[in-house]
């Protein structure tokens, strides 16, 4: 009798979680996921969906409109740029561009930055305060004239403009993480591990980092449109990945010249560059409000 | 008070140090300077002798020493491209950019602060709704596409307004609110959450029973308190400006600094570019300082911590 009662007991704790997460994906916004699937899957199978290259210029179909307007063709259905090559094409390259450099900023940036607020907020004292002025003079430099000295004094390729974000983007999480740990410190399973005999790194990586885990995930959504639109930036400004690679930014900035003439080759990397960062925000907002409802502050 | 400052300003000293190191640094990254003012076909001792002239022989201490030094005296060496100081290209272009930043900051100020008191006094209404839409869009348009949008409508399409260079009133429209409206939609948040926040306090509702006309409570007794938490990230807004002004003057072919770092990056042109990172950098880095003093005047529990 008591077993059957506790397994009852226990059922509907376990279904009404299974409702939560039920309800939380019901309220999912579908269209941003949409976007975010889409991006990523052409961004990884782009040679297998294109027939086109993205650098081989093909002049006889220059400034093709795309297919929707009087002159496109299906061949090339968003169009081709000055120098005859499928947009199409180029966009889901400079979705690769985008996404890589957005895994490898995040994940080193976000990686150094989350162990600097772990570090900081645990130790505090000097220590803390040392981390969180530089963390501070870094949000409030200008960062994309750091990436931009750094690009041309090394030369741009992908590795120079992940470090010269990456150097920006710890700043931020080493904030919010440290005032994470400040609250978490101050609970009663960090001083028992400690009277348990833990050490100071065990602390850290099995006591603090796992309940920061949360808070990391929205911020690492949250700032995924951001690092996009720097790194487009920067490709813009003729200091990102060079051409003839694609780079969504890169690209916008070649059909400038054409905003008279053919504004598909400027207007659709830009609508592209859009649609992904505000897909990025809002699946990150609502990441937020399903795991972590007090961090509305945070962003 | 003064422990505070002079600890304030002595970090912001140390920043400074720290950054012109990284750029001494990065410039040995760009190569032997020596082989840009050498003739192909010269011999070891000419080779020799400028470097000595250089000063380039000397250990790196010596050479930081150097750069400096020069920099204290707005010496930041010679442009790659035009081949002239530095300091000339610079000067003419500073006003333009100063000029350009004030109308960009007006237009911050008229959309920013009226939509984010509107949203949160209109909370869950339509005007509420509409800021939030354009703070979105504000954190997702990449500014120079907008730029290049604007041109397109408003040039091409339209004729009404100038798409480059500097000139009358017309020539502000677009770069101005192509600037401003980023950092509006930050403000607008920002103003729109601590607007809230102040207007549960308890002395809102005292200043309600009391019987205060709703205007007087919004503008004087909120707003002001709702003020503050937006002020401090003053020093972020500056960066976000100026990040701004290198693609919006880009963009739009402003004969300002902004244009300067992107010819400077185009013709990899070092000595211009680390001349321009310094000058910004020490700007950005007064401004925080003196908002961060400012700050702690008005509260005093930021000198005490």
């Amino acid at each position: 009798m008591a077993t059957t009662s506790t397994a009852l007991a226990g059922r509907p704790a376990f279904r009404q979680r299974g409702r939560q997460a039920a309800e939380a994906l019901k309220r999912a916004p579908l269209i941003p996921l949409a976007i975010i699937v889409i991006v990523v899957f052409t961004a990884t199978f782009a040679p297998l969906l294109t027939p086109h290259s993205t650098t081989q210029p093909s002049l006889a179909d220059r400034l093709t409109p795309p297919v929707w307007q009087e002159g496109g063709v299906w061949e090339h259905p968003l169009g081709t740029d000055a120098l005859g090559r499928d947009l199409a094409t180029r966009l889901m390259y400079g979705g690769r561009v985008s996404m890589l450099v957005a895994v490898f900023t995040l994940a080193i940036g976000g990686g150094i930055g989350t162990a600097i607020g772990l570090v900081s907020g645990y130790f505090g004292g000097r220590v803390d305060a040392i981390c969180m002025r530089s963390a501070d003079s870094t949000l409030a430099f200008p960062i994309i004239l750091f990436a931009i000295l750094l690009v041309v004094a090394v030369g741009p390729n992908l590795a120079n403009v992940v470090v010269a974000i990456a150097l920006v983007l710890w700043a931020r999480y080493a904030r919010v993480i440290r005032g994470e740990v400040l609250a978490l410190k101050e609970r009663d399973f960090i001083a028992r591990a400690r009277v348990a005999g833990c050490s100071h790194l065990r602390i850290l990586l099995f006591h603090l980092f796992p309940n920061t885990v949360n808070t990391l995930l929205v911020l690492l959504t949250l700032q995924v449109g951001w690092v996009i639109i720097v790194e487009a930036s920067l490709s813009f400004l003729g200091a990102g990945i060079p051409p003839p690679t694609p780079a969504w930014g890169s690209m916008v900035s070649d059909g400038r010249e054409y905003v008279d003439t053919a504004w598909w080759v400027s207007a659709i990397p830009g609508l592209a560059i859009m649609l992904t960062v505000v897909a990025f925000n809002l699946f990150g907002d609502w990441l937020r409000d399903t795991l972590d409802p007090k961090l509305r502050q945070v962003s | 008070m003064q422990r505070y400052i002079v600890m304030r300003a002595g970090q912001s000293i140390i920043a400074l140090i720290i950054l012109s190191m990284i750029i001494f640094a990065l410039g040995r990254f760009t190569g032997d300077p020596i082989i840009l003012l050498l003739p192909q076909e010269a011999s070891q001792e000419t080779e020799d002798a400028i470097r000595a002239h250089y000063g380039l022989d000397q250990p790196w201490p010596v050479q930081y020493w150097k750069f400096i030094s020069n920099a204290a005296r707005f010496e930041f060496g010679v442009s790659i491209k035009s081949k002239r100081p530095v300091m000339d290209l610079i000067g003419p272009k500073v006003m333009n950019s100063l000029r350009l930043g004030l109308a960009g900051m007006a237009i911050t100020l008229i959309i920013g602060i009226p939509l984010g008191v509107l949203a949160a006094v209109k909370r869950d209404t339509f005007f509420d709704g509409g800021a939030k839409l354009i703070a979105i869009l504000g954190q997702s348009l990449p500014q120079f596409w907008v730029g290049i949008m604007l041109i397109q409508f408003f040039t091409v399409q339209l004729d009404l307004l100038p798409a480059a260079g500097t000139g009358g009133f017309t020539h502000y429209i677009m770069p101005a609110f192509t600037l401003g409206w980023w950092v509006a939609a930050a403000v607008m948040r920002l103003l729109r959450s601590s607007m809230l926040d102040a207007l549960d306090g308890e002395y809102i509702k005292m200043a309600r029973i009391k019987g205060l006309p709703e205007y007087k409570i919004v503008w004087k007794h909120t707003f002001k308190n709702a003020l503050i938490p937006v002020l401090t990230f003053a020093g972020t807004y500056l960066a976000t400006f100026i990040t701004g002004a290198i693609l919006v003057e880009t963009v739009f072919a402003w004969p300002g600094l902004g244009r300067l770092v992107y010819d400077s990056i185009i013709w990899r042109d070092f000595p211009v570019l680390q001349t321009l990172v310094m000058m910004i950098a020490a700007v950005v880095i007064t401004v925080n300082l003196a908002v961060d003093i400012a700050y702690a005047y008005i509260d005093p529990r930021i000198r005490y911590n």
